[in-house]
Parts: C-alpha cells; structure tokens; sequence
C-alpha cells in the first residue's frame, strides 16, 4: 500500500491527468492504478481455482476448453409458426440452445382475443394462448436433444405445462426434457413489471416450480434467477448483484421452508445477468456472484454438493444500452459486451442485435449477432485459457469491492425481514428509479458519453431495414383460439379449472392440475384467471 | 390562472412494464416544476382518459415501448373527445418508428419524443406548448 501511496503522491501527481469523472457506467470512482495491497482475500480462500469453491474463477474445471458456452439467441414473433421457423433458421447457422420470448398478453396471462391483447398479439414476441400454439411453436424440434429456455414470468406454470404437455405427446418422457424457465417472480415486482398477483401467492407458485421439477422434470432449470431486467431499469452493476443474489436467497428459503432438502434442489437454480458496457465492472460482477453464491450457499444454507453452491448463468448483452442514433454502432457495443461475458465466464450467452431499439431483429441483424459469438469463440483467442483476468489487480479488487457493497444491500434487506418484505416497502424500486434518474443527469451533463446520442451525433440519420410484424396475424390467432374453445369438451376444461381453483385454495403443488388443464385444452388466460380469482391481482404502486 | 401550475398526466398503457423512460419523464417534469400524477403502469386507454379527466390534467404524457401505439394512441384521444376532453394535449414517447410518429402527429398528437431525447427538452418543451385549461 506504501508503495502506491507514494507512487500517487509523485509520479502520478506530476504526470496529466483529463479533467473528467473516471467512474464506471454505474458511477462507482476508480483509483487510477491497482496494485497487490488492493486486493483483500487471499488467493487461495478468495479466488481459487477453476471448478473449486468458491467458484470465482469457473463453475467448471476446463471451462471453455472443455465446452463452449451455449450460443442462445432469444427470439419469437408473431404466431407460432413464424417463431417456428426462426427456431430452423438459427439452429441451421449453429446456435445450440432455443431460447423463446412470448408476446405480452402470454406474458400476462391473457388470450389473444382479451381486450387487453388489443395490438399486442405476436408483436414483442410468439402469442402463445393454448397447448395447440405451442406444439406449432416446437414442430419439428427434438426436445429431448434441444434444451430450450422459455422467458415468461407470471404466466411460466402454465407455459411450463404445455411445453410438458407437447414433449409427452411427441413420445419423450418429463426425465429427458431439459431447459430453463425464468420464472423469477421476486424481479418482476422489482424491475420487469409483468405480473398477475401479489408477491406473497406469486412465490408460492415459483416454490410449487421447483418442489414439482425437482420431483418430476429433474433436467429442467425451474428458475432463472435474473439480474438483467434490474439493470436494464437502471441499477448499478451492484444493485444488479445485491438484489438479484437476495432474490436467490429467498426462493432458497422458501423452497428449504417447503422441506426440499436445499442439495435436492439447488443445483437446478440458475442465473441470468446483464452485460453492460463497463467493461472491467462487468467482468467482476460475473466473478464476484460465483463467489457470493458459494459461500451464501454452503455457509448460510448448509449446502454439501459443490454442485449447489456453483452459480451457472446466461447472459445477455444490454438491450438498454442500444442507442437508436446511428445503430450500427451497436454491434460494437454488443461484441465488446459478449467479451466481458466470456472473459466473466457465462455458460450461455444471447447477443443483442443492432436494430433492437428500433424493432423486434430482422433475421441480417440476427445472424451479425450470432456471428459475433462465433468470432469471439473461434478467432479472438480468448477461450485458450481460463480466467484470464483473474490475477488482474484491478479485476480482483474490483470483485472485492462488488462483493463488499453487494453483500451490504444483503444485510439491509435481511434486516427488513427478506426480500418480499423489502418489494412491499419499495426499496429495490426505489434505488433502481433514483440510479436510474442518476445516470440520465450525467448523460444529460454530459459526465457520461453514448457515442451518437450525446456526442458524435449527426445531423441525418440513415436510416437501417427493420421488421414489420404484420396486423392481420391477431386476427388469425384468435380465429385459431375460438376454433380451439369450440372444439374442445368444455366440460372437461370447467372441471379442470375446478381442480387448479381447489390447488390453490389448498395448497397442494398447482403443476399436476395445470397440465391436466392444459391437456384439456384449458387457455392461458382461463387459468390466469383461477390465479385472479384466488389470489388477488397486484397492481403497480407506481413510485416515482 | 396565469400562475396555475400546470398538471400533466403521466401515463403508462398497455401490458409491457418498461417504465423506467415513464419514471424518469414524471421526476424530471416535476423537478420542472409541474404537477405531476404517474399512473403506474398497465393501464386501459380508458383508465387513462378518466384519470385525466379527474385530475383535471392539462396534458397527458404517454410512454410506449411495446409496439402497439398506433392503438393506443388513437384510442386514449377517443376517449378523452368522448368525456369532452379533446382539448388536453396529448403527447408521448417510446419506441416509435419515425412513419409512425408523423402519422400520429396527423391525428392530433401534439409530440412525440424518440430514444436520446432529453428530459430538459421535453420539460421545455411541456413549458412551451401546454397551456392551462380553462
């Protein structure tokens, strides 16, 4: 420390220095150089080796030398047979791993003819609204073979349930179906905003997920627990950490409270992060929640199997970050986010495409972002060696210091009684709206730059080809739903609803009754409806 | 009335939950020193128009990312022309497609605001072109 406090007081002290604000994109200030005294662990307790706890330098012993990570681009559009065909096209150009998004009123629990599905239907993603869309939506897709993700929320025990559905009637049985669901309730209420009832019911469904995956769909991932819609509100790098780690930690708790042993479950629990800009900042956030998720896991939880203690996670680049001034710029801002991501050591990575602030992606912009995936696995190098960052004086204190702060919000909201109690008072949303509101000032005062918004900005933008999604497909979707409603025997479907009204009020595990619905061709919007009835509906508080 | 403040409706329609552009807009237009009513998100056309009938807005703000603005927009002017509220000046932003936006501004939308505008624009802007109503 002497050393470097000398070093500031007369080398740097004579030598120039910009008048700016050296601070990350979460305006956390940096010291000028890092030296060994910064870093506080010691190397053998803290950072380890690759598939060692505390995990801070791989979940995996090889790493991507064993295996690259999965190539997962998220897509869906319109209705399920033109998702359909994106899922061939993108598994022809060597993705690996399908990743689905679903329209807004799926997301909501809502039939494409409610009227609040009015414009909405297949236009951020597929409509979704019986067990029939999704058959349309794997066609041809082997699903014992393919892992899919599915990103869906409130609506996710019922979307769950016709993916089972579909799998069982193409002949592959629940043991072999293997893919993730994000179903991360706890951010909803947080930063994503798609919900149907209280955080308190909400949970119960999240924790019935994974007792019944646990059980019955041993290769299904039943939470993704998500830092990246945190931080696409507008947190900082850490309050993505904190709250997202807090997040874990209380569906740890209420699946142990359950009576799930925490190593029957906690393997299949995994992660979700952004990837933003600051690039150092990024790779740290990534190595500090392996190690906080280690050590939370075995030292608060009592976890044995190393496996529980290992945070695997996807990553996506920041959709926020995108500007919709000279777009192409984004794919820069893409690959050096995806690079932070594999130097960060993500298992699954999803690259945004350049026109995504503009539109859902045409299938051009998709395939620069896949590409760019490929070169970084297959040209840049950088998957040679494992953790090249780790050692960095920088990036250790750095994931120090992310850990430090990270686990100080921890306490706070343990404090507040756990991180429901915290939702209900509007803490989290509360910071992330005041970080929020702190980044755009220093855009606007110009102490932070977005190249092309408020620099380099011209007069003339040209203007890129986008994707239009056609009208007419809402009225060709709800034309196939009525013909489902007319067809089906609706006596079955009421008494079925009967049984998952009757689950929630007794609390028996809800997924047995909603598959049995779904088979029965029950909607995505009837059920959600037995959750309105029975549990209430939430509504925003809206804090400003 | 000339130092009435003025009262501007911040409104978020639909089914999406991107409300962080809603969140900033609604703070930095009350640090402007407007009145400021956020609705919070998920709301009906219909909810919005009533909303601002009651808390006598002089202007409705609406923030759109989910693509559906070519509905909702026409449809809260609708219903505000229905309760004898045409004359509340609409305006709003989001992801909107610069077609769209000059279609809108045909119906009557007075401005739309597109990703990198600042909220000192948009609160000048507010300043410049709202006036209370009588």
């Amino acid at each position: 420390m002497g050393n470097k406090k000398k070093w500031l007081e007369t080398t740097y002290r004579q030598a120039s220095e910009r008048p700016v604000r050296f601070s990350t994109v979460s305006d956390m200030e940096l010291d000028p150089l890092y030296t060994p005294g910064d870093v506080t662990g010691s190397c053998d307790d803290a950072i380890g080796n690759p598939g060692e706890f505390p995990f801070t330098r791989g979940v995996y012993g090889s790493m991507y030398r064993g295996r690259l990570w999965t190539m997962r681009q998220f897509a869906g559009f319109g209705l399920a047979e033109d998702t359909n065909a994106r899922f061939h096209f993108l598994l022809g150009q060597g993705q690996d791993g399908l990743s689905t998004a679903f329209d807004m009123p799926t997301l909501m629990g809502y039939d494409a003819d409610h009227e609040r599905a009015l414009g909405e239907v297949g236009r951020e993603g597929v409509s979704v609204s019986t067990v029939h869309d999704m058959a349309a939506l794997f066609d041809q897709i082997p699903l014992d073979r393919v892992t899919t993700s599915m990103t869906v929320n409130c609506s996710a025990s019922i979307l769950l349930a016709m993916y089972l559905v579909v799998a069982e009637r193409n002949g592959i049985p629940w043991e072999r179906v293997g893919g993730t669901i994000q179903n991360d309730m706890l951010k909803e209420y947080i930063a994503q905003k798609e919900w149907i009832c209280p955080p308190r019911p909400a949970l119960r469904i999240v924790t019935d997920m994974i007792e019944f995956c646990a059980r019955k769909v041993p290769r299904w991932h039943p939470v993704s627990i998500s830092g990246y819609h945190i931080r696409e509100a507008g947190s900082t790098a850490v309050q993505e950490l904190a709250f997202t780690i807090a997040d874990g930690i209380c569906y740890v708790d209420e699946a142990v409270k359950r009576g799930i042993g925490v190593d029957e479950f906690a393997q299949r629990l995994s992660f979700f992060w952004n990837l933003h800009n600051d690039f150092l900042e990024e790779v740290a956030k990534l190595r500090a929640a392996r190690r906080m998720w280690a050590r939370i896991m075995k030292v608060r939880f009592g976890a044995m199997n190393p496996k529980s203690m290992m945070l695997r996670t996807h990553a996506q680049t920041a959709g926020a970050s995108l500007t919709a001034q000279q777009p192409i710029n984004n794919v820069v801002r893409v690959a050096i986010q995806a690079l932070a991501g594999v130097l960060g050591g993500v298992q699954s990575l999803h690259t945004n495409s350049m026109d995504e602030t503009l539109a859902l992606p045409t299938e051009q912009a998709v395939m620069v972002a896949l590409r760019t995936q490929q070169v970084i696995a297959e040209e840049t190098g950088v998957t040679n060696t494992i953790d090249p960052f780790g050692g960095s004086y920088a990036v250790e204190a750095l994931t120090d210091r992310m850990e430090r702060e990270a686990n100080d919000y921890i306490r706070r909201i343990d404090e507040m009684g756990g991180m429901v109690k915290a939702i209900e008072t509007g803490y989290p949303q509360r910071e992330i709206a005041e970080a929020a509101f702190h980044f755009q000032r220093q855009l606007e005062q110009g102490i932070k730059t977005v190249v092309g918004v408020n620099k380099y900005s011209v007069p003339e933008e040209i203007p890129i080809a986008t994707l239009k999604i056609d009208a007419a497909i809402e009225e060709r979707q709800i034309q196939r739903l009525r013909k489902v409603r007319r067809e089906r025997n609706s006596a079955a479907v009421k008494e079925a609803l009967a049984r998952v009204a009757e689950a929630c009020r007794c609390g028996e595990n809800l997924m047995e009754p909603i598959c049995e619905a779904v088979r029965r061709d029950a909607t995505v919007g009837e059920i959600s409806d037995i959750f309105r009835a029975e549990f209430g509906v939430y509504k925003d508080p809206g804090w400003i | 009335m000339a130092d009435k403040r003025l009262r501007i409706l911040v409104a978020k329609p639909g089914l999406d939950g991107h409300d962080r552009g809603a969140k900033i807009i609604a703070r930095a237009l009350r640090d402007g020193g407007f009145e400021v009513i956020y609705t919070g998100l998920h709301q009906t056309p219909e909810m919005i128009a009533e909303a601002a009938v009651q808390e006598d807005a002089d202007a409705v703000g609406l923030s759109v990312l989910s693509g559906a603005h070519m509905t909702l927009f026409p449809e809260v002017m609708r219903l505000l022309k229905e309760r004898g509220a045409g004359e509340i000046a609409v305006f709003g932003g989001g992801i909107i497609p610069d077609d769209d936006a000059v279609k809108l501004k045909q119906m009557g939308v007075r401005q739309i605001f597109t990703p990198g505008a600042s909220t000192e624009d948009i609160v000048k802007w507010v300043r410049e072109n709202v006036a209370p109503r009588t």
